[in-house]
């Protein structure tokens, strides 16, 4: 029963202030608990997809296209397994961080509101009905507002502020297309829309529909140009929602647009009818190179993993923008891989504040010497994020490089190149920084157990997967098949 | 028997690799972690030497598949001569190099010696693996790992200068192979759908003329290890490296690791006829002929001597170069040979080097003057590594000479007869006067030795290498199964 994916975490958010009453300290078991089981339903789900295909459920027996539908197919299965893997991750990670980074009294509204984000982007991810995927939306947006607030500095109030704004754009634009949608084709379901919007090709209101949507999910996968929210917010939220954000936020919002790009929309719309394709295109090769020279420019560490997410968006936006298998299967990988490194990285720099106290990189000479382990897991997941062989960082490359060759677009390959050389240039300068040093021999100090497992267990899947690639490849490539309707 | 024999190539990388924990391991006693730092690459010597008994028995290559990454990149060994060659080379002055890092380290009273045996052994294990590699994108793979594992060895020290050339070391050698190297993979598979070494090339000569000169230049001058001019800067700046990891990495391992790609590039990838169809030789064969005569100009201008052995060992790897561009059998048998004959050479040079630098804190040449009589075994084997240099008879860099000058001949350029003449005069040129005012010229200035005790591991590891020059010039006629053409 795929309900039950949602079902679980809405009610954990919801009697996890209770449990607060009693104890400042059980929250975050219960959301160990409630995460722990809801990974375990994912993967059996997922299993289970894959040998019987899609699964469907209509919520209060009300069949599509009447009532509200829940889908799990190819496609979202790969993204649901890597959202629920991550937020079991940092939960096991947040315990330690948090203590630091929050006063006790608001540790159980901190994770209430944390498993509530958490129902939003599954909710995002899982449903069929376009307009409850804007009430999932609005619930991850609004319970993530609350949570970058909760920052320990005064600057996480203007993030939160700030995103609360552009986030609240976006989401209005993405209801004023549903709307448009609605009333040119008196369906919600998605499925039912796709069939129904054939003959409406040229009618203006589904181009409004369209216009609005895209740019609306836009603004929330922070694409270049309509980025500025991203930075700060997910550097001054607390460590372990930073993680989250950059593990999973923007990557919801980008199944969201594959979605409405090939599942409500179709590719003859998107490419032949009107050229959203080629502009896309520009704009994601705009976003990679830009993205990549920011980061280049921070000297906050959070700040310049979270500007590389900006570069990295792009690439999944190049994947979806390229509309071809190979390409396709690029993006699925690199929201996949991206969720994995990124993530990873921003428990390390969380780890490494948790301990130091540090986040401006030029302060970090030598820190290897105290971090040693936290440090080469660092260097595992930057060789990741270049693209090395043999890390899953490779293998959305090199689809999305092969996917550009097939349909003859060989100028995306230098870019490719050279933004891979920014970011080896950005992250190298914290290796080199922090390995080489007069320092002397310091104390060794690491995070403590339950923050440096999920990094290594993330630092070892990233290459686990990237040398044994037969499961995120057949994974994406059922998802291609998906997005592709064939 | 079969099956063994396919796993037999694969136990020399891993071995190195087996060799990391155990050295981290014995951290705190020293002698057995030394230990472990001569029987790892013992053992793998003898391990190649079984390979290469196997392979003079079948006489063919042999192909290993290990894993598929996507259904188009795959991890895939393959055992040729070639291959045998380079790896019982490396393995065989890994073993030497152990013994002379022990005393240098040691009379140095070096920090963070057991890093340095750790990285030491993964560059050895890249090294290996790369040797071994059957496709392009393996080859691609512990090319870049090789880069990695160096990295922290280039850097030892530390000091500011010392992040610099890492930093230059880095930029230089990833920038590359990443810019051109793997373009010219990406573009290999894209026209052709496949990338393992075929003795008939990738290529068949269908392919547009314009496209195969472009990758061919983009794998001339993505493979930065080869050092061709202009993308040689990386290799004197490496020189702030320890003396061994400049005498191994940097004589023998790393750059030799470019130069045998670029023979994969030249004769399994490409083949000799389509390179002369585009006429790609021509260009490799100007870079490698200046770089040959401007490297040796340069290095007759250095006053640091291991500055001088560095661009000396670019104009020497540019021989290498030039012989494959020659596009004859000849030509390629002295570009094998030389490959060899360099590694022997060089690594005594750098050796001598490391000796007088750690007895007596010299580094220039101009301060040499008078040191023969208080070193006199390491400035004889100096002498002995220099004549090999420039080509004596009786001295292994005879050989290799011998045979590249036998495919000038048979090529259609006799002109280049006059490149090796100026080189030749200008490798004697550079070298022979540090020999002479070592025995003959009076010290300007009283020389002091320090550290005697290391002294004896250091003299014994460079009269090895040294005899060895002298030694392969009799017994080159073993190589020729491997080299085989």
């Amino acid at each position: 029963m795929i309900v039950y994916i949602i079902l679980i975490p809405l009610v954990t958010a919801i009697i996890i202030p209770l449990f607060g009453f009693i104890n400042k300290k059980l929250p975050f078991y219960v959301t160990l608990l409630s995460a722990f089981t809801n990974f375990i339903l994912v993967i059996r789900t997922a299993k289970k997809i894959f040998s019987y295909g899609t699964e469907r459920y209509f919520f209060g027996g009300f069949e599509a296209p009447f009532g509200i539908e829940y889908v799990v197919d190819g496609l979202n299965s790969i993204i649901l397994i890597i959202i629920s893997f991550m937020f079991f991750i940092i939960t096991v990670y947040s315990k330690r961080s948090l203590e630091k980074e929050i006063e006790n009294r608001r540790l159980p509204l901190f994770y209430a509101l944390y498993t509530l984000f958490y129902t939003g982007i599954l909710g995002i991810v899982i449903t069929g009905d376009i307009f409850n995927l804007y009430v999932f939306i609005e619930i991850a947006s609004l319970s993530s507002y609350t949570l970058i607030a909760m920052g320990q500095k005064r600057n996480a109030l203007m993030a939160s502020y700030n995103y609360l704004i552009l986030g609240t754009i976006g989401a209005t634009f993405i209801l004023i297309g549903i709307g448009y949608l609605f009333m040119a084709t008196g369906s919600l379901n998605m499925a039912d829309i796709k069939l129904r919007i054939v003959p409406l090709y040229h009618s203006k209101m589904v181009r409004t529909a369209f216009a609005f949507l895209t740019l609306g999910l836009m603004l929330k996968l922070a694409l270049f140009p309509l980025h500025v929210w991203l930075p700060n917010a997910y550097s001054y939220a607390p460590s372990a929602m930073g993680a989250l954000l950059a593990a999973t936020g923007t990557k919801v919002s980008a199944y969201a647009l594959i979605r409405i790009l090939y599942s409500v929309f179709t590719i003859e719309f998107d490419m032949k009818i009107i050229p959203f394709n080629q502009i896309f295109l520009l704009i994601s090769l705009v976003a990679i190179l830009a993205g990549s020279t920011l980061a280049l420019a921070q000297t906050n560490l959070k700040k310049m993993l979270a500007y590389s997410s900006i570069g990295q968006i792009g690439y999944i936006t190049l994947g979806i923008s390229l509309s071809n298998a190979t390409s396709l299967q690029g993006s699925v990988l690199h929201i996949f891989n991206h969720s994995l490194m990124k993530g990873g990285l921003f428990l390390i720099a969380g780890g490494i504040f948790y301990k130091l106290n540090i986040e401006n990189i030029y302060d970090m000479k030598g820190i290897s010497k105290r971090m040693p382990y936290s440090m080469a897991f660092f260097v595992i997941l930057t060789l990741s994020m270049i693209g090395m062989p043999f890390t899953v960082g490779f293998l959305s490359k090199w689809y999305l490089i092969l996917g550009a060759i097939e349909v003859g677009r060989y100028f995306v390959i230098p870019i490719i190149v050279i933004s891979s050389l920014l970011s080896l240039i950005y992250l190298w300068r914290l290796v080199e920084i922090s390995f080489n040093s007069d320092v002397d021999k310091k104390e060794i100090s690491e995070m403590p157990v339950s923050m440096m497992v999920p990094v290594i267990i993330i630092s070892l899947l990233t290459v686990f997967l990237g040398v044994f690639s037969d499961i995120p490849i057949s994974l994406s490539r059922e998802a291609v098949k998906i997005i592709l309707g064939s | 028997m079969y099956e063994i024999d396919k796993f037999l190539p694969l136990m020399i990388p891993l071995t190195a690799l087996l060799a990391v924990p155990l050295i981290y391991f014995f951290r705190n006693q020293r002698d057995i972690r030394d230990g472990v730092s001569v029987l790892a690459p013992g053992t793998m010597f003898a391990l190649a030497f079984l390979v290469f008994k196997n392979f003079y028995q079948n006489k063919e290559p042999l192909f290993i598949h290990i894993l598929d990454i996507t259904p188009t990149v795959s991890l895939q060994f393959r055992v040729d001569g070639a291959s045998i060659l380079f790896s019982l080379i490396a393995s065989f002055l890994w073993i030497i190099t152990t013994i002379y890092s022990r005393g240098y380290l040691g009379g140095l009273r070096e920090k963070k010696q057991t890093s340095f045996y750790a990285y030491f052994a993964l560059t050895l294990f890249a090294t290996q693996s790369l040797a071994y590699s059957g496709n392009l994108i393996t080859t691609f793979i512990f090319y870049e790992l090789i880069t990695l594992f160096t990295y922290p060895l280039v850097t030892h020290k530390g000091s500011d200068e010392a992040i610099k050339a890492g930093r230059k070391y880095f930029a230089y050698l990833i920038g590359t192979s990443l810019i051109f190297f793997l373009t010219a993979i990406v573009l290999t598979l894209s026209l052709k759908g496949e990338m393992s070494y075929k003795e008939t090339g990738i290529f068949d000569g269908s392919e547009s003329v314009e496209m195969l000169l472009l990758i061919f230049l983009f794998f001339l001058f993505g493979v930065a290890k080869a050092a061709i001019m202009p993308v040689h800067a990386w290799l004197p700046a490496a020189m702030v490296a320890p003396t061994p990891v400049s005498a191994l990495l940097h004589a023998v391992a790393v750059v030799k690791a470019g130069v045998f790609v670029l023979y994969r590039v030249f004769n399994f990838v490409f083949t000799p006829d389509i390179i002369a169809g585009f006429n790609g030789h021509f260009i490799a064969l100007t870079f490698s002929a200046i770089t040959i005569v401007v490297a040796s100009m340069i290095a007759l201008r250095q006053d640091n001597l291991k500055r001088r052995l560095a661009y000396s060992t670019i104009s020497q790897l540019s021989y290498i170069i030039f012989g494959f561009s020659l596009l004859n059998s000849h030509a390629l048998t002295g570009s094998l040979y030389h490959l060899i004959m360099h590694a022997f050479g060089k690594i005594t040079l750098f050796f001598c080097a490391g000796s007088i630098y750690v007895t007596t804190h010299i580094s220039e040449i101009s301060k040499l003057d008078g040191i023969g009589k208080k070193l006199p075994i390491t400035m004889f084997c100096f002498a002995i590594g220099s004549l090999s240099m420039i080509g004596m008879p009786l001295f292994g860099g005879f050989v290799s000479k011998y045979y590249l000058l036998k495919g000038i001949a048979y090529s259609d350029y006799q002109l280049l007869f006059a490149i090796f003449g100026i080189s030749t005069l200008l490798n004697a040129a550079y070298f022979l006067p540090i020999v002479y005012a070592a025995f003959f010229k009076p010290p300007k200035e009283e020389i002091h030795l320090e550290a005697k005790e290391s002294q004896r591991s250091m003299e014994f590891a460079l009269s090895i290498t040294a005899l060895g020059t002298i030694v392969l010039f009799f017994v080159h006629g073993f190589f020729y199964p491997l080299i085989g053409v």
